[in-house]
């Protein structure tokens, strides 16, 4: 996918999460750090232009509560983990991300979530569904359906940390990128 | 993904033997787990299985509650230990004891102890993650590093500020581990005191001295106010608190001397009307209680640190939480 690819992806999901939420009023989003930060600006920007009103955002570092955080080495750094204006009581929280996989992040940022307050309800935006569920998540919107064999993996380029938009399937043994579009 | 962070390796024992990146990794490492005490749920799972002991033969309020707080918002397992009522007072050696805790598997142990090196020696000796808050007169790291986390929320960087400690250098294991840290980062660093409580040889650390107060006012960009532990008049090393309160006692008619801005550091617990004023300790400079709360962050910084391993597996951290 090239920028505009994203850019028309991004704007069909925001429709979407208002369609679904029958309204803008109560939609807050949160960011996985940290392409999904990225991400979600880019709906909200979406939502806000498309709407005219303003969409509380945040962004969530899940690495505090990654299951497999005991087995890793040095520690990971740690981001900031931004409660979106208002909190996160009584609202639809929208949790956006890059690539859904396993559902473990997900998993986790759902964990961290709960901690923060109680949302009236909780949705799953993701750019990229890869497949290859662990858990039983599923997204409610979804930028882009890719099948990907197991030696690739997907790589989402963001501006604030890749300089450009894009989605790419690469090969884990070979990680030149090849365009998908 | 996630990057890792630079390794602290199985202990923290003091400043001296820490670069300034691995300074720096717990001082940035602190910043997100600011954010965790001001949720209404005070707690995440890193620790979640750990146990800690915390091993005080000495009295602590602050820092023993600090880290109980650490430990506990990272859902650890703790257990508090003071000499008083344990077998330590029937003659029980360090190593037996940090053994027979071993024996019921624990993973760190958080340690003060009256003896400089206690905490290395201890850490040489069990397999377990030891964390020095405080031993004798050496160190007392965790102290240093919240200092150094407050002057960096209030100036934005440690390097080229000047920072002046205040007081008994002799004794004081606040300050050998911030003129270390300090140093580490690029501040400059000053003492200043009577001269029966600065180390003969200080100025070889590389610091300036002070032999007046007022001169370190108009020097510094930072005063951490030690305080004076009061059975040294008794040993003879002052002639009176009285006196000491008007030679180098901070008060705000000396304040008011400082030509620009001026941040007041103390550890705690004050001794109000000795080294520093109560109307200077309650006043606009002071930064006391931010270093209280801090002090809770940069402790779960360096619990977090320190469960993680060694430095092969770094590797196995990048792989990031894709899914």
């Amino acid at each position: 996918m090239d920028e505009q690819a994203v850019q028309r992806a991004v704007a069909r999901m925001a429709r979407e999460l208002v369609e679904q939420n029958e309204g803008p009023g109560n939609l807050a989003l949160m960011g996985i750090h940290r392409r999904g930060v990225q991400i979600a600006d880019l709906i909200r920007a979406e939502i806000e232009r498309a709407e005219g009103v303003e969409i509380p955002t945040g962004s969530l570092d899940i690495t505090m509560y990654r299951d497999d955080l005991m087995a890793v080495g040095p520690r990971p750094v740690i981001g900031a983990s931004v409660l979106p204006g208002g909190g996160v009581d009584d609202r639809a929280v929208v949790i956006v991300d890059d690539v859904l996989f396993t559902g473990r992040t997900i998993r986790a940022a759902l964990n961290e979530l709960m901690d923060w307050g109680r949302p009236s309800l909780v949705s799953l935006c993701v750019l990229v569904d890869r497949g290859g569920r662990e858990f039983p998540i599923q997204p409610n919107v979804v930028g882009k359906i890719l099948t990907v064999l197991p030696d690739q993996t997907v790589e989402v380029s963001v501006p604030d940390l890749d300089g450009r938009w894009g989605v790419d399937i690469v090969s884990i043994s070979n990680p030149a990128p090849e365009v998908e579009g | 993904m996630s990057q890792p962070s630079s390794s602290l390796g199985k202990d923290l024992v003091g400043l001296e033997s820490l670069s300034a990146e691995q300074i720096l990794t717990i001082l940035n490492t602190a910043e997100p787990f600011k954010e965790i005490s001001e949720r209404r749920i005070k707690k995440v799972p890193v620790l979640r299985g750990k146990t800690i002991v915390n091993l005080f033969f000495e009295a602590s309020t602050r820092t023993r509650v600090s880290f109980e707080f650490a430990e506990k918002r990272l859902s650890a397992d703790t257990v508090n230990i003071a000499t008083s009522g344990s077998s330590v007072v029937k003659g029980e050696t360090l190593v037996d004891t940090a053994r027979n805790l071993e024996a019921m598997r624990i993973d760190m142990v958080v340690m003060r102890h009256g003896s400089s090196g206690a905490a290395k020696f201890l850490a040489e000796r069990i397999p377990s993650n030891v964390i020095n808050a405080g031993d004798g007169s050496h160190e007392h790291p965790t102290q240093a590093l919240l200092d150094m986390l407050t002057i960096r929320d209030h100036y934005g960087k440690i390097e080229g500020l000047k920072v002046c400690l205040v007081g008994d250098i002799l004794h004081s294991r606040v300050a050998r581990s911030n003129v270390f840290g300090l140093l580490a980062l690029g501040a400059e660093v000053a003492v200043c005191g009577p001269k029966t409580l600065l180390p003969r040889d200080i100025a070889e650390l590389g610091v300036t001295v002070f032999s007046r107060v007022e001169e370190a006012i108009q020097w510094a960009d930072v005063l951490n106010v030690l305080r004076l532990q009061l059975e040294r008049m008794e040993a003879g090393f002052l002639p009176s608190l009285r006196e000491y309160n008007q030679v180098w006692g901070v008060s705000s008619a000396k304040l008011e001397q400082a030509p620009g801005d001026l941040l007041i550091l103390h550890p705690g617990p004050m001794n109000r009307g000795v080294e520093i004023d109560s109307d200077v300790a309650d006043g606009p400079h002071a930064m006391i209680l931010h270093q209280v709360t801090n002090g809770v962050a940069v402790r779960m910084a360096v619990l977090y640190l320190l469960t993680g391993g060694a430095p092969d597996t770094a590797e196995a951290a990048k792989e990031g939480a894709e899914g």
